[in-house]
This record gives C-alpha cells, structure tokens and sequence, in this order.
C-alpha cells in the first residue's frame, strides 16, 4: 500500500476491505470455485462495480471517476486488497479494456461499450497472448489482413483471463507486422472460446479461436492503424495491477504465516524464537517491503504517463515475479506439512502468482522490454 | 563560513536545483573518464577531497541538511536530492559522505553540546575536519557493546587504552567518536562512554591493514594512556550506548543510501556504482548484443532502481512512525543483498577478463572489487545483525538469549584487550 493515502483514498481501502471479508472471504472463494460457472457470482461483481472497482480508469465524460484524481493508484488499492484474499473476479481484464476504450476509443465505441462494463453487467478481456514473448515488439500474435474498409483476422489468442465469460474482445493482431487493435463481440461468427484449465482455479483462463473473422472499419481501437502505443499503455496498466496482487498477497501471507510462528511450539518455545526462522521472515519481510515499494512507484509513473513509465512498469513485474513463488513456497516450508494441504490457503496464493507470474510477460520478457528501453537492441 | 550565499530556507526545490545546476557549471570540475571511486583512490590522503569539499563549502552547497547556525544551508531532503542528481556529472568528495558527513556529522549534531557543534560541525561540513568512527574491536565486532577498550578517569582527564579495528580512512582523518568502557561494575550497556578524540597524537598509534584486494583503506589504533579532557565527551558519561545507537542508526541510513548529509551522488552501499558501467563493460568486451547478458544487466538495473524504492518508501515509514528507526536494517540489508549479486553480474559480464587482463585495463578494478564481494554485508554490522536486527525490533520476534543480559560487565566471559605489537 501507498504510504502516503489521502482521507478518501484510506476510506475506499477500508471500504473495499470490509466488502471482501463480509462478502468474500476465502472460503468463498473455494465455495465458488466449485459452485459457480466461471468461478464468480455476477451479482457480486456488479456490486464490485458499484464500489468503483471497475470505472477507475474511465475518465468522467465517459461515466468513470476516481477516488483521488490518480486512479491507477486507486485501483492498485482493490488489486492488493483483492491479492490478499485470492479473490475472484475480472478485475484486470475489464480496467485493462475499460482504460482502453475510455483513452484510446472512439465516442462511438465508448458510449457502446463502456455502460457495460462499468455496471458490471458486461465483462471485456485484453487478447495479447499468442505465445511466448507476445509482449515484445514482434512477438507473435494474431494475424491480420486487409479486406475492404475492414480486417479478416485468423489464429488462437491464448491463455486469456475471462475467456469464458467475456462479452468482448479487445484482441491485438498484426497487419504486416505492425499491429492492430481491434474490438471483437464475443458473438462475432468466426470466434470460438474453448475452455483451458488454470492452475488457479478462481481466476480461470481460456483460448479465443478467431477463424477467418471478419472485422468492420469501425472495430479499430480509436481508428488508429498502429498500436504500438495502445499496447505499451495498456500492458504497463496491467501489470501494475498484477504487482499490486502479488505485493498484497505476499505481504498478507507473511502476516498469517509470522503468527503461525508465534503460535506453535517446539521444544518448548514458540517457532518465531529460532533465529534460524527469524533470518527468513527478516528477509521475506524486506521482499515484502520492496514489492509494495516497486508497485508504488510503478503505479505513479504509469499514472502521470512519465517517461519512465514503462521502465519502472517492467522494473515492479520482473523483480516481484521473479521472486514471488519461491517466496511463497518458503512460506509453506516455514509452516511446515499443513502447508502443502488443500485445506490450507498456501496453495490458492500460490497458484494466483504462478498465473500473475508466467502470464503478460514473465520476468525475462520484462527484463528483455528494459533491455529495449536501456537502447540495448538485440545484435 | 560562506560569504556570498544567503540561501533561503524557503527557497523551492526546482528553483534550486536550476541554481545548483548552474553554479556545479561554473565551479566544479566535471569527471572525465575517472569516476568518483577512482579519483578517491587516487587521493589518499583526502588532500583532494578537502578542496573539493571547501569550493562546495564557500558556494553555499556544503552540508545542505545542517543547521545554518553550524555552517550548513538548512535545507530539505528534497533539497539534497536534487542536488545529488544534479551532481552527476562533476567530481564530487564522495569519500567524505561515509563516515564523516552522514554518520559523525549527524550524530555531533544530535549530541553535540553548543560549543562542541560550533567548535566543530563547520569545519567538518567545510572540509578542514574530517571525522571517522572508533567502534569494532579486534576481540569482536558484532558484540558492539561487549567493548574493552577503556577510559579510566582521573579528576576532569580520562585516559584511554585499548585498540580499535575497521576503521576507515583513520590515516587521514582529524578526529573521531571512540566508545569505551568507563564503568566495568554495571551491565554492558550501562558502563559506556562515547569521547572526541583528536587523531594524530602522541599514544595513538594508526596502522592501516591490507586488505585482499590489496588496498589499505581500513585501519586498527593502538591507544597507550591517551589523555582525553571530560569537555570531550559526547552525550552523557556512562550512558554512551544511547550516543551509539543513534550512530548506528545514522550508518544504516548512510549505508541504505537515506542519509540527507552528502556531498553529491556515489558512495551508497559496494558496488552500486554508475549506471551505464556493465553496459560500457558488455560493450568493451563485445558481449551487448548477447540476450544472456542483456538479461543481467536488466536485473542489475532492476535490483539498483527497486533498492531506491525501497529506501524511500523505508524512510517514509520511519517518518511517519510506522515503523521504528532500526527499520533502515531493510534498505541496508537489501543493498547488501543486491550487492552481492552485482559481484556475481560483473563477474559474468567480465568473462575471461575476470581473472586476466591486459595490464592497466579499464576493466582490472572491477575483477578486484569481486574479492571484497561481502565488504557490503560485513560492514556497519553484518547481515546476520541486520537480521536479527528485523525480525527482533521490525517484526517483533522474540531476542535472542544472551548470557550478559543484566550481568555486571566484569563478570561476563568476555575476550581480552589486545596488546600492541612491538
């Protein structure tokens, strides 16, 4: 969490907290994973919707608002609340589009689209994974070819969040090499989802097949014919929100798991006294701090669009993500047996960050984007 | 004291960064092919530090977080910041940043008595004083107060015997805080006094230790019955140890990189150095275009900007009471952390030229700095302190046990003063 929260800002994590523990706490988070479709109740995230979490990122002519006037630094506040309780829910994927279509989309495609998601009534996903390296420039991606006035798009964007449920796709493809973003219905003829299994088994993922599907003029994110700029955006909003995940989860599960320290004993004496522990939580703690400290600062500059922006995007993803699942795993070593049992919440920690880890560019991918930025091009 | 500045406190943080820029223009030397580090080897005696220290003294720009009243410019840690960056490009007396600006400095402004700080402080900030720490012991450094160096006092005169270790650059210092035992008959902590002690004297003996790498920045002092007036002591007699907490504290900050008492950009934690040295190094040795390495220099540079994140977002804390002050071990810590791993990165970067080189070549310095990779996380209490140091007062975990706790420090085992070789 940013240090330095106004009144409004500590309120709406408060509020926001509460609402998690009183309607989502996470036994019903397993609950639903069994018992609900696509592993959330859509009531309840059209109620997520009316606490703000999904209109953020929307400017006020469009419907949006933020709490602060900085609404990435807002939003990161739901997404660490939300990765301190593993909680359900398009979060990501609908700010990430919701952004997109408030910054970049045409009034036509806003005033269709936007009412939607900011009610929570519709759900929209990013389509930017096509294969290893799909957040670099060059990377694979969809394909797309001219016809008439529109595009036919071909090939299978995949592991993508929300697949299953999405109303709307924002997908990016490539038209000779340079892409393209465009927004597809989910009913458009050609397109097919076919179900995947996720790891994490609350925030599911699948493939969206595009066979031959032809797009209209009108589908183009903004009209604009490279979206270069639209991707980068958009990839340093998602990933800030990931970091902002795994910084809440990492900080919540050493604040359970030091407890648990306190609380058992061996030999006498409570676990926390053994210095051979209280070297390890010393350092998860300063892996904790740094997280939240990298988040922060990412959020900011991706918030005032600086010029560092990307960088320190990139520079939050690959030190967390490179860390956090053998932080996690640490974690169940110090709890001990219980810790690798399903009744036990390690588990759902770490299959989120295995997820938010490997998915929207793994940590090579980021350090390689760095690398780009540092004029390090490859030989 | 400065005759044509009359900063104002209230002066903002871009109009004087504007105003800074300007004057290093004017004033400072710019670093042209040697970097900070390597001017500071070159001049060991601190004889080219001083001068650079006192055209930044007489521009208004020395001691920039000190008091006015003691020769400083008052102003904030924004202040320093900016001028810090600004900095960048000129040479700077980088070697007086640790210890004698941001730990002796800051700790004489926190316990200095009013002629102490006036005698003092502005010839410290100016250049013409410059101060390190007698602390570590050769009978044991992580047991700081386990000290046996001892001051026995007779009528306003203590006089001091023992020896001291690890300090550094002693040889070219003028003065420095000594802790030492005053009272043997009460526990550790309680039996402690913290004197000013004028270096170059006689029955103070300075002899500089040969490190691996071959240099010989780190000194041990022998004292034989070396008279120190009571007007010299800092804080109150006995109760040094609260004297030297706040030393250690005004370290760790220095050593994470958060102290606001500088002389413009280096000398943070090891081997943190400028930016762009693996790139100019991959690129010498034709290594740039390989993803291998391009990856390690992403993760060196990740490592460097979260640590600057790390150390803000720590100091905000502390500012803010979150956290208590011992709180600057997680920016110390990871800065040593990360410094090892910068070893291992050069190490990789540098390839064969790790162990052979041409003589003289740019690279030698980097391949011999790896032989002092755990300087950082030894230094300024080791990372096993710095651990327990977390977990104990950050994380609240229980202490570990200890065998002095409460006992009269001359009935606790403990090593002997060592004798002076003849």
């Amino acid at each position: 969490m940013d240090l330095e929260l106004t009144d409004d800002q500590g309120l709406f994590r408060e509020t926001t907290a509460k609402f998690i523990e009183a309607t989502c706490p996470i036994d019903t988070v397993r609950e639903w994973s069994e018992s609900e479709p696509h592993g959330f109740n859509r009531k309840w995230w059209s109620q997520g919707a009316e606490l703000g979490w999904t209109s953020l990122l929307v400017s006020e002519e469009h419907g949006g608002g933020s709490v602060s006037g900085h609404g990435l630094l807002d939003l990161i506040l739901v997404a660490e609340e939300q990765g301190r309780r593993v909680t359900p829910g398009p979060l990501l994927p609908v700010n990430v589009v919701a952004a997109a279509l408030s910054e970049f989309g045409t009034s036509e495609q806003a005033d269709r689209h936007l009412p939607g998601l900011l009610s929570g009534e519709s759900i929209a996903t990013w389509c930017i994974e096509a294969g290893r390296g799909s957040i670099l420039p060059g990377g694979p991606r969809l394909q797309a070819t001219k016809d008439g006035a529109g595009y036919r798009i071909s090939g299978v964007t995949a592991p993508i969040e929300a697949a299953d449920v999405a109303d709307l796709f924002l997908a990016v493809a490539d038209v000779d090499g340079v892409p393209i973003h465009v927004l597809v219905d989910a009913a458009t003829p050609g397109v097919v989802v076919s179900e995947m299994e996720s790891i994490d088994f609350v925030r599911r993922h699948g493939a969206v097949h595009f066979n031959d599907v032809s797009i209209g003029a009108g589908s183009l994110l903004g009209g604009v014919a490279d979206a270069s700029e639209q991707i980068d955006r958009l990839l340093d909003l998602a990933v800030v929100i990931q970091c902002a995940s795994m910084s809440g989860a990492i900080d919540q599960v050493l604040g359970f798991t030091l407890e648990y320290a306190f609380d058992r004993y061996s030999f006498g004496r409570p676990l926390a006294s053994y210095q051979a522990l209280k070297h390890r939580f010393a350092d998860h703690k300063i892996f904790a701090e740094a997280s939240l400290a990298t988040t922060v600062a990412a959020a900011n500059a991706v918030d005032a669009r600086a010029g560092d922006a990307s960088e320190l995007a990139s520079t939050a993803k690959a030190y967390i993500a490179q860390s956090v699942t053998s932080e996690l795993h640490d974690f169940v070593q110090l709890t001990g047996g219980i810790g690798t049992t399903w009744d036990h919440d390690l588990h759902l920690f770490i299959r989120r960050a295995v997820q938010e880890r490997a998915l929207l560019g793994s940590p090579a991918d980021h350090r390689e984007r760095i690398a780009l930025i540092l004029g390090l091009g490859a030989a | 004291m400065s005759t044509e500045s009359t900063t104002d406190a209230a002066e903002d943080v871009e109009s004087f960064r504007l105003r800074a820029r300007a004057w290093l223009a004017e004033n400072m030397p710019r670093i042209e092919g040697k970097s900070n580090a390597d001017i500071a080897r070159e001049d060991e005696n601190g004889v080219y530090a001083r001068k650079l220290q006192k055209i930044l003294f007489d521009g208004g720009f020395a001691g920039l977080c000190f008091p006015v009243e003691y020769g400083g410019q008052g102003l904030s840690l924004a202040h320093q910041r900016a001028f810090t960056e600004e900095s960048g490009p000129y040479q700077m007396p980088t070697v007086l940043n640790i210890p004698s600006l941001s730990i002796l400095g800051a700790t004489l402004l926190d316990f200095g008595t009013e002629a102490q700080k006036k005698r003092h402080l502005p010839k410290l900030i100016s250049g013409e004083e410059i101060w390190v720490q007698f602390l570590s012991e050769p009978s044991g450094g992580s047991d700081l107060a386990g000290l046996v160096t001892k001051a026995t006092r007779d009528g306003d005169i203590f006089h001091l015997n023992g020896s001291k270790i690890w300090s550094s650059g002693a040889f070219r210092a003028d003065y420095a805080l000594v802790l030492a035992r005053t009272n043997p008959e009460v526990p550790k902590h309680s039996g402690i006094t913290v004197f000013i002690l004028k270096i170059h004297q006689p029955g103070v003996e300075i002899q500089q230790i040969k490190m691996a790498t071959g240099a010989n920045e780190f000194c041990q002092e022998f004292f034989d019955d070396v008279p120190i007036p009571i007007e010299d002591v800092l804080g109150k007699i006995d109760d040094g140890w609260t004297v030297a907490s706040r030393l250690l504290f005004h370290e760790r900050d220095a050593m994470g990189g958060g102290s606001p008492y500088l002389s413009g950009q280096g000398q943070r934690g090891h081997g943190t150095s400028n930016r762009s040295d693996l790139i100019e190094l991959a690129e010498s040795n034709g290594t740039l275009g390989d993803p291998a390495i391009r990856q390690l220099i992403a993760e060196a540079k990740i490592n460097e900007t979260v640590g600057e994140q790390l150390t803000a977002r720590t100091a905000t804390a502390i500012k803010q009471g979150l956290v208590p002050g011992t709180a600057g071990s997680i920016p110390r810590l990871y800065s040593a952390m990360t410094s090892e791993r910068r070893q291992e990165i050069n190490l990789e970067i540098l390839g064969t030229a790790a162990p052979v080189w041409e003589p003289g070549a740019p690279s030698r310095q980097k391949s011999l700095d790896y032989l002092m990779r755990q300087g950082g996380s030894l230094g300024g209490g080791s990372n096993e302190m710095q651990r327990n140091i977390i977990s104990e007062r950050v994380l609240l975990m229980p202490r570990e046990y200890a065998a002095d706790k409460d006992k009269p420090f001359n009935e606790v085992l403990h090593n002997q003063t060592p004798t002076r070789p003849r």
